[in-house]
């Protein structure tokens, strides 16, 4: 028995090992290494990577990056809990529904910003639409700012904050509504006091799953912040391409994802207390 | 004794089914009243509308005088003991009978928590979740969570099915003695024609969407308006239109000559059941016949001829 699991688990373990922990152990290496003038990295072994990481430049960066991303998530959630509750309630419609929910993903995400893109832009649909009615005379300037930011992480990552909700409130037991009902509950503080509490491990997973990407986001600030906008996963960008700084930039990515770990697993531990 | 609730040529029809057909109904006040028929009878919906979930497709249905058709389900003054009891998992058995109460403004919330825990003989469970609790505490707090609103009406919807069998019995006497304790109205929906008639002050019997007859147990149990009330409240011998129940049947070797009624038979079978003999016979016709009779008559053997006979008075005669 525990050989068959052994022999069935080491596809993924091999996977893991090669695919994930190799890469990451080479960054950590990287890490560690010198910048070399012409770019490159070598020995010896510094921690003035890690060291330069409290610069205020970079800490600025960081702080955006959780803001735009914590609004990003929160938006989601607020779009995204009527939605799957919605869902949810909707008998033998939910499963066209749910697809439609996922259908963006059958497009490249590229492709898709590109799209809000051409809508946004000065020249663009909504612009040219509302200049043609007379509501404005200057184009509104609605890409390549924060809110254009967050307008695209919203769009990119609401479904996976609709599935997980979704998928809690569909278990949700009707007969519990009925009963607040029944006890004097209206519908406001039946959401309150059974839905949302009783949906709370799909909301943590939904915010842990938007959350995460978010703050590690680099397409959408690229196109739709248009540089202005810069978060944590550009500047990482940067040092890999423009500043030709590998040493600084995987320093930069373990920290981010020391970072994402710690968050990750206060997170759990706080639900599990709470659960239990 | 006055009305608390009537129910006026209430209908429902749902999307491909009536549900409820013209049902009028009047319940008294202090009373169990029991809503009895078998599944998909619409006796729950019944409840339902009652409570206030379903609305009727026509009909009026008032409490306490008043129509209750304008109000939601959060403002009647009725409530209900979910089949499942809906205890809220994530609060514990103090929250759970607060909430109500938090709800309507109460005042003096502890005490009235900790009288009904003691009502229900909880004292000492509140604070634990409902997942720590038996099947019959989990229907007990269900109880009391809605018994400390101190409602007009307390809906049952088949309160003892989620029981396990062997308690089913004791809890039927002390939901009844509970009842006559706190003097709420209680309306039960049960499938279980012994447990209605063993709880209840009166018993409507629902059929097929319809009411078939109303009364208190010995009523329907004795004088069934239907042949399908004869047959939904025990087993029933028919023979030229009139039925006779097994144990008002009496096995003789030979015609009584007193004025009742006898037919001849032959034993098919007979079956020791501790507290009577199961006689099943057929007659000249070929159809079967059931006798219950005290075992201390005697034994009965396979093709043994007989003569059944009883009493014309316990003639069962539906009109339907």
């Amino acid at each position: 028995m525990n050989r068959l699991r052994f022999l069935f688990l080491l596809p993924a373990r091999v996977f893991t090992a090669v695919l994930f922990l190799v890469p990451l152990a080479i960054i950590a290496l990287y890490s560690l290494f010198t910048r070399g003038t012409y770019g490159g990295q070598s020995p010896p072994l510094t921690l003035d990577n890690y060291a330069r990481l409290a610069d205020p430049l970079y800490l600025s960066i960081l702080a955006r990056s959780f803001w735009l991303a914590g609004l990003s998530t929160l938006l989601c959630l607020l779009l995204g809990f009527p939605l799957a509750m919605f869902i949810a309630r909707s008998g033998r419609r939910r499963h066209l529904y749910l697809q439609l929910v996922m259908l963006p993903f059958w497009t490249s995400f590229l492709v898709r910003t590109y799209a809000w893109m051409f809508l946004l832009r000065d020249t663009g649909l909504v612009n040219t639409a509302l200049q043609a009615l007379g509501l404005i005379r200057e184009p509104l300037p609605m890409l390549y700012n924060d809110g254009a930011v967050v307008l695209g992480l919203v769009y990119g990552y609401l479904p996976f904050m609709v599935l997980p909700l979704y998928s809690t409130l569909e278990r949700l037991d009707p007969s519990l509504l009925e009963a607040a009902a029944d006890l004097g509950a209206t519908p406001i503080v039946a959401l309150a006091r059974i839905t949302i509490p009783m949906s709370s491990s799909g909301i943590l997973a939904g915010c842990v799953l938007v959350f995460i990407p978010c703050l590690g986001a680099y397409l959408t600030p690229d196109l739709m912040g248009g540089g202005k906008s810069i978060m944590i996963g550009n500047l990482v960008q940067q040092q890999f391409t423009t500043a030709r700084d590998w040493p600084f930039g995987a320093a930069l990515s373990l920290a981010l994802t020391a970072l994402v770990m710690v968050l990750l697993w206060y997170t759990m531990r706080r639900a599990g207390d709470h659960i239990a | 004794m006055k009305n608390v609730l009537e129910i006026h040529s209430v209908t429902k029809r749902f999307a491909t089914q009536t549900a409820v057909e013209n049902v009028s109904l009047e319940v008294r006040e202090g009373e169990l009243f029991a809503l009895l028929g078998p599944s998909g009878c619409g006796k729950t919906t019944v409840l339902r509308m009652i409570a206030g979930f379903e609305t009727p497709t026509s009909g009026r249905i008032l409490l306490g005088g008043t129509d209750i058709a304008p109000l939601k389900p959060y403002e009647r003054d009725v409530s209900t003991v979910f089949q499942s009891y809906a205890l809220f998992p994530h609060m514990t058995v103090r929250e759970n009978i607060e909430f109500g109460l938090r709800r309507m403004g109460a005042a003096d919330i502890p005490r009235r928590v900790r009288e009904a825990l003691e009502l229900v003989q909880l004292a000492g469970k509140e604070d634990r979740k409902p997942n720590q609790l038996s099947g019959g505490e989990r229907q007990r707090v269900a109880l009391a969570r809605s018994l400390v609103l101190e409602p007009q009406v307390l809906l049952l919807d088949e309160p003892l099915s989620a029981l396990d069998p062997n308690l089913r019995k004791q809890v039927r006497t002390e939901l009844k003695a509970l009842q006559r304790r706190v003097g709420i109205t209680f309306i039960i929906v049960t499938h279980d024609q012994e447990e209605a008639m063993a709880m209840s002050d009166r018993i409507a019997v629902l059929n097929k969407a319809r009411l078939e007859q109303v009364g208190t147990p010995s009523e329907i149990y004795l004088t069934p308006r239907t042949r399908f009330v004869a047959g939904f409240l025990g087993a029933v011998n028919w023979i030229d239109g009139v039925g006779v129940r097994p144990e008002s049947v009496r096995v003789a070797d030979a015609p009584p000559g007193n004025g009742a009624r006898s037919i001849r038979a032959t034993v098919a079978h007979s079956l020791f059941l501790g507290n009577c003999l199961h006689v099943e016979t057929r007659l000249a016709d070929g159809s079967p016949f059931v006798a219950e009779v005290s075992r201390l008559n005697g034994t009965y053997g396979p093709g043994q001829q007989v003569h059944l006979w009883w009493n014309p008075s316990d003639e069962l005669k539906p009109e339907a």
